[in-house]
């Protein structure tokens, strides 16, 4: 069993392992809310306010121009950057059209040809998080949609240019992740970020999608946890009641923040880059590591292996693994299962 | 030591004797499918794995060196549904005798040294929390930094909820060292046996020099329910199973378990590490990643650090050998 100081400190200390407070619930909701607001700024609304001369590209040159992700070069202050984010609209229509900020597989692919473009002419990457998440749809398992996110992952964690991380809304998973590998993270205040939708994850570990709400606290996903977790590296104050309130003052506030994170990567080679990039990637995570018991496993063979070995008995003294691991059931861990 | 008789073996009781095919609905005598490596002898239905099952299978005979076994699951977000997170992890230890749901070790499949990394869907639905992540990453590492193939099977629901983000960006930490397999020439061969989803396929499952899977293994994005769930769209026939992937470009080979063994064999004899990558010397000149990360831990400060492991593994594990970091400058 283990103590409470050996879960993470400052999120340990506010909850002792109980389920969310109505009060946590209602403030981590009040903030999926904010990331969801129908008048928050979109990546388009925040990239023609941050840059100059964003010169949108279409397609993935395999298939199909995903309008759910958006992206090209563009200038900022001056300097050439690769300007990359999810989608969505602001209203039914544009939301229609947008898929709602969904992107397919072939999404991911025009992402994958941009950072590619990017890294040949060494031009930063500058991605936008809005997402609920990757498409679930049977025309996106068709085309890929597990292997596009795949790849774009392991794509970018070896980009030899700068990539900085801006998640402005909702980054839901999987879908988000695709675009959200980099040596700078930035949230805006309001932004969310969870490895599945707070209805999804209270469908499968609530039995009920009214539990959202709970879900949300439970999951830690808003920006200020993000920090604690060591997911987001800073977070961008948003204008008033929320970036809704005044897209410009978001803009610039986001602006300034990238402009200095740029900076502060281009200091490092791009071999260093790739190396602090790898141990930031490769450190994120919670765990405890004993001591390994090596031992354990070689005692356990009984006698009757052990004699069968000696005597070289067909069948006997082979060590089986299915009966150094033997647990106490065999049902299934679906209800538990992932996401 | 425990005491035990030693000719008896242990033996599940008379309510475990029979097992229901969801295929064929034919009742299997127990010990006839631990003999037939789990496929129903009626219709061929593969039933899940245990690790150990699986390990014996798959591996020569007593080959099979685990590593990493001290990684243990923490709870970094006091997580608590209607039951705690830690409560969720002793049962599941409980039940299927793992520490979590994955196993990492080096083995010979016919001669042939590998890097195995396999999951237990038992256990939590072989979800991927951190210590999953960390074990697959190792694993993937492993191979480079002996040299040999590293091959994965996964059976996983995905991404383990209860983590949070933590588990999300466990996507990255499995995925971000097929690049160094990559420049390294070493092959990395994925093997999807049912269920393989979410998460776990949207990283380095899905990103195999090979890709193997099992017959009518259910393998895909988003749940089968979520897809028509949330879209409302009728599915295809045969949706999201091995052979679906097949026909539309996403796995190489369909394989039943009686010939598993045998096909990983092929594929190793026919797939070898490249000699033009690094040798081991250059690999030691390079500067390793570990340095860097405890450089990075300093940075962060102690809470976030104890938080991440790294004190813990620097503690238990500093000598452990780490893979190369390599500019690159062939692109």
């Amino acid at each position: 069993m283990m103590t409470l100081d050996e879960t993470l400190g400052s999120v340990a200390e506010r909850v002792a392992m109980a389920p969310p407070t109505d009060a946590e619930a209602a403030a981590a909701w009040s903030r999926v809310q904010l990331a969801r607001h129908p008048q928050r700024p979109r990546t388009l609304d925040l990239v023609t306010r941050m840059f100059s001369e964003f010169t949108e590209l279409a397609g993935d040159r395999l298939f199909r121009d995903d309008p759910a992700l958006v992206g090209g070069p563009a200038l900022l202050d001056g300097r050439p950057v690769m300007v990359i984010g999810h989608q969505k609209g602001n209203d039914t229509d544009s939301n229609i059209a947008r898929n709602f900020g969904s992107a397919h597989p072939e999404g991911f692919r025009k992402a994958q040809r941009l950072m590619r473009l990017a890294d040949k002419l060494g031009m930063p990457i500058v991605t936008f998080l809005d997402t609920a998440g990757a498409y679930p749809g049977p025309a996106a398992e068709e085309r890929g949609q597990a292997e596009a996110i795949a790849s774009s992952i392991k794509l970018m964690t070896g980009l030899r240019v700068p990539i900085v991380v801006c998640i402005i809304g909702e980054g839901g998973s999987g879908g988000a992740l695709a675009i959200g590998v980099g040596d700078v993270v930035i949230a805006l205040e309001n932004a969310v970020y969870s490895v599945i939708s707070p209805e999804g994850c209270a469908a499968i570990l609530w039995r009920s999608p009214d539990e959202a709400k709970v879900a949300a606290a439970a999951m830690r996903m808003t920006a200020a946890d993000q920090v604690t977790l060591g997911i987001v590296d800073e977070i961008v104050d948003e204008p008033g009641e929320g970036a809704h309130t005044d897209h410009d003052a978001t803009a610039r506030a986001l602006k300034r923040a990238v402009v200095a994170a740029l900076a502060r990567a281009a200091r490092e080679e791009p071999g260093e880059l790739l190396v602090t990039r790898y141990a930031r990637i490769r450190s994120i995570g919670a765990y405890r590591e004993t001591a390994v018991d090596a031992a354990r496993h070689r005692t356990e063979q009984n006698l009757r292996d052990r004699i069968g070995r000696i005597l070289h008995l067909p069948g006997i003294g082979r060590r089986r693994w299915s009966d150094v691991w033997r647990g106490a059931g065999d049902d299934d861990g679906e209800a538990e299962g992932g996401a | 030591m425990p005491i035990k008789f030693p000719f008896s073996r242990r033996r599940s009781g008379p309510s475990d004797a029979w097992t229901k095919c969801p295929s064929c609905e034919q009742q299997v005598f127990n010990r006839q499918l631990e003999r037939s490596q789990r496929v129903c002898p009626t219709c061929g239905h593969h039933f899940r794995m245990s690790v150990g099952e699986r390990i014996d299978l798959l591996l020569d005979r007593d080959s099979f060196e685990e590593r990493d076994a001290g990684l243990e699951s923490v709870d970094p977000l006091g997580f608590h549904d209607d039951r705690a997170y830690v409560d969720r992890l002793e049962a599941a230890r409980v039940k299927t005798g793992l520490v979590e749901a994955a196993v990492w070790g080096y083995g010979r499949i016919d001669g042939h040294r590998v890097a195995i990394g396999l999951f237990d869907f038992r256990f939590m639905g072989g979800s991927m929390g951190s210590v999953v992540g960390e074990k697959v990453a190792r694993c993937l590492e492993g191979a480079l930094v002996e040299r040999v193939p590293a091959i994965v099977v996964s059976a996983s629901g995905g991404a383990r909820m209860q983590e949070g983000t933590l588990s999300l960006l466990q996507l990255a930490k499995t995925t971000a060292p097929l690049e160094r397999l990559d420049i390294a020439g070493v092959p990395f061969i994925s093997v999807l046996t049912d269920p393989t989803t979410g998460g776990v396929l949207a990283s380095f499952a899905s990103l195999g020099d090979v890709i193997v899977a099992e017959p009518r293994a259910l393998i895909g994005f988003a749940g089968a329910r979520v897809a028509s769930g949330t879209v409302g769209e009728e599915l295809p026939e045969g949706f999201q199973t091995a052979e679906f992937l097949r026909d539309h470009g996403f796995v190489d080979l369909v394989v039943s378990r009686g010939e598993l063994r045998a096909t990983l064999a092929r594929l190793l004899r026919v797939l070898p590490v490249s000699r033009a990558g690094m040798t081991a010397d250059e690999a030691d000149r390079t500067r390793g990643p570990i340095g860097v990360i405890s450089g990075l831990a300093e940075r962060l400060g102690g809470a976030v650090s104890e938080g991440i492991g790294i004190d813990d593994r620097e503690a238990t594990n500093g000598d452990r050998p780490v893979p190369p970091a390599r500019v690159r400058t062939d692109r």
